[in-house]
C-alpha cells in the first residue's frame, strides 16, 4: 500500500552554520579583492541598482551570504546584474563592487 | 593659610589635574584608593589607535610627578565628599578649598549577562583579561593551546536596557578593534569574528584603523548581537546571532569568546551626590554644570571634575580635561 501523503514536509534550517560551511571559496574571493572586507552594509550599492529595482537581486545580501560560505543560488543571482556600475559610483569604501560580481561569477560558475 | 586643593583619584586625569595645578604653585592632595597610582591604565596593555604602551604614558606621568611637589596618598578611600573637603574610610577628615573628583569609571562586570557564561564556561573572557594576558605575554585557550577561532562581541554592559546601561561607553568599539587586531597578528592562522550592533569610530585614526583590521589583516564584521553562549562537549563555545545584513541566524563555534566590556557608573557617584548636593545624570554619571563652557565644574561652588567620572572618555580625553579643570579650580580660588 502507498504511503499516506499528509502534505508535511521538513523545512530545510535557515541558519548559517558557520562550523558546516566551507568557507575556501569565500576565502579565495576575499584574498583576491581584500577590500570586499570593508563593506559597511550601508545599501547604497543595493538601493540604487539597476536590476535590484526591476528584480528580487540583493546585491549587498548576495555578496554577504557568499562571504559566509553560503554558495547556493549565488552565481544565478549575480547573473541578474547588467553591470552598468552605478553601484561603484556610490560605494563610500570605494569597492569595486563591478569587480566583485565578475569574481563571484568567476568563482562559483561552476557551483 | 594657604589654598588647599583635594583631588579624589589617582588615574590619569587626576595625576594630569595635579600636575598642573601644582605648576600653578598651589597645593595639591591627591588621593588614591589603590596602593599605586595610575587608576585602570595600570592594568591596560597598548593604547588605541597607536598602539602605544600604556606604560608609556603612566611612567611619563608618575615622573613627573615625582619632582613636582604635590602630595600624594596612596591607599586612601574617600568616603564622602563636600565643598570643605573629604572624609576618608578610616574616618579621617582633610579640609580642602577645592574639591576635584576624578574617580573616573567602574569596569561592567560580564556575569551580569549570564547568557555569555563568562565565569561559568570556560574560554570565555573580557577585554579586560586580555590586557592582562597581553601584559603576561600569553594569550591562550584554558587548556593552553593556540585559538583558532576567535569572536568579539562589542556592547557587552552598554546600550542595553536589560543591565540598566543605556548608555554608549563610547571606547569599547576601537578597544574591540585594538584587541582583534593584536590576537589576529599573534595568531595569523586564526579566523577573527568581531559581532557588532553599531560600529562607532569616533576619533581620528579610528576609522583608519577598523579598515585596517578589514582589508588587511581579514577580520571580520558580523552585525547582529550574540544572544546566547553554550559550551560544547570538546570545551569550546558555540555562540548564536542574527546575521542581520543576510536576514540569517547564524551560529558558529570558537574556542575564545571575548567579551567587550562597558564603563560603569560608580557607586559612590550616588554617595558624593547625597553628601554634597551634586546632580547625577540618568547613567549615573556626575553631572557637569553644562557640556560646553562649564564641563568641569559640578553643580557645586568649590566641586570640580575630570576626566571618566561625568562620561565614558578616552586617555586623551581625561588628559585634556584635567588641565581645563585645573584651570577652573585656579580661576575659582582666585574669586573665593
Amino acid at each position: 500500500m502507498a504511503a499516506m501523503n499528509f502534505g508535511f514536509g521538513i523545512n530545510r534550517p535557515r541558519v548559517i552554520d558557520l562550523d558546516r560551511n566551507n568557507l575556501r571559496k569565500s576565502d579565495e574571493i576575499l584574498r583576491e579583492m581584500p577590500e570586499l572586507q570593508t563593506c559597511i552594509g550601508c545599501g547604497a550599492c543595493t538601493a540604487l541598482c539597476t536590476a535590484g529595482n526591476l528584480t528580487s537581486f540583493n546585491f549587498r545580501r548576495v555578496h554577504t551570504l557568499v562571504r559566509r560560505g553560503e554558495y547556493e543560488g549565488a552565481y544565478e543571482e549575480m547573473n541578474k546584474c547588467m553591470l552598468c556600475g552605478k553601484c561603484r559610483l556610490a560605494c563610500p569604501r570605494g569597492i569595486n563592487t563591478r569587480g566583485v560580481v565578475m569574481l563571484i561569477k568567476r568563482k562559483l560558475g561552476d557551483f | 593659610m594657604a589654598r588647599r586643593v583635594i583631588i579624589v583619584g589617582g588615574g590619569v586625569a587626576g595625576i594630569q589635574t595635579a600636575l598642573t595645578l601644582s605648576q600653578r604653585g598651589i597645593p595639591t592632595l591627591l588621593l588614591e584608593r589603590e596602593s599605586e597610582l595610575g587608576g585602570k591604565l595600570t592594568g591596560w596593555h597598548k593604547l588605541f589607535p597607536s598602539f602605544t604602551p600604556a606604560h608609556e604614558v603612566l611612567d611619563e606621568l608618575r615622573q613627573r610627578l615625582n619632582g613636582s611637589g604635590v602630595e600624594v596618598r596612596t591607599q586612601c578611600e574617600v568616603c564622602h565628599v563636600e565643598r570643605s573637603g573629604v572624609t576618608l574610610a578610616s574616618g579621617e577628615r582633610l579640609a580642602a578649598d577645592a574639591v576635584v573628583v576624578t574617580t573616573g569609571f567602574t569596569l561592567f562586570d560580564a556575569r551580569v549577562k549570564e547568557e555569555y557564561g563568562y565565569g561559568i564556561y570556560d574560554n570565555v573572557y573580557t577585554t579586560a583579561d586580555i590586557e592582562r594576558m597581553l601584559n603576561e605575554g600569553r594569550v591562550a585557550m584554558r587548556d593552553g593551546s593556540a585559538p583558532r577561532r576567535i569572536a568579539f562581541l562589542h556592547c557587552v554592559g552598554s546600550r542595553d536596557e536589560k543591565v540598566c546601561q543605556h548608555h554608549c561607553s563610547k571606547v569599547c568599539c576601537i578597544t574591540g578593534v585594538k584587541q582583534a587586531m593584536e590576537l589576529k597578528e599573534m595568531f595569523p592562522e586564526a579566523d577573527v569574528f568581531n559581532f557588532y550592533m553599531d560600529i562607532r569610530m569616533f576619533g581620528p585614526g579610528y576609522e583608519e584603523m577598523y579598515r585596517d583590521a578589514q582589508q588587511r589583516l581579514n577580520i571580520h564584521f558580523v552585525r547582529g548581537r550574540i544572544s546566547e553562549a553554550s559550551p560544547t562537549l570538546d570545551g569550546r563555545v558555540q555562540i548564536k546571532a542574527e546575521d542581520t545584513l543576510t536576514g540569517r541566524p547564524l551560529k558558529m563555534s570558537v574556542d575564545m569568546l571575548i567579551l567587550i566590556i562597558g564603563m560603569r557608573s560608580n557607586a559612590s557617584n550616588a554617595v558624593f551626590a547625597a553628601d554634597a548636593g551634586l546632580q547625577c545624570q540618568p547613567s549615573g554619571f556626575l553631572a557637569p554644570r553644562d557640556l560646553f563652557l562649564h564641563n568641569t565644574e559640578s553643580n557645586v561652588g568649590g566641586i570640580f571634575y575630570a576626566g571618566a567620572v561625568t562620561a565614558p572618555k578616552n586617555i586623551g580625553e581625561s588628559l585634556s580635561e584635567a588641565v581645563v579643570a585645573a584651570d577652573r579650580v585656579t580661576e575659582y580660588l582666585k574669586r573665593a
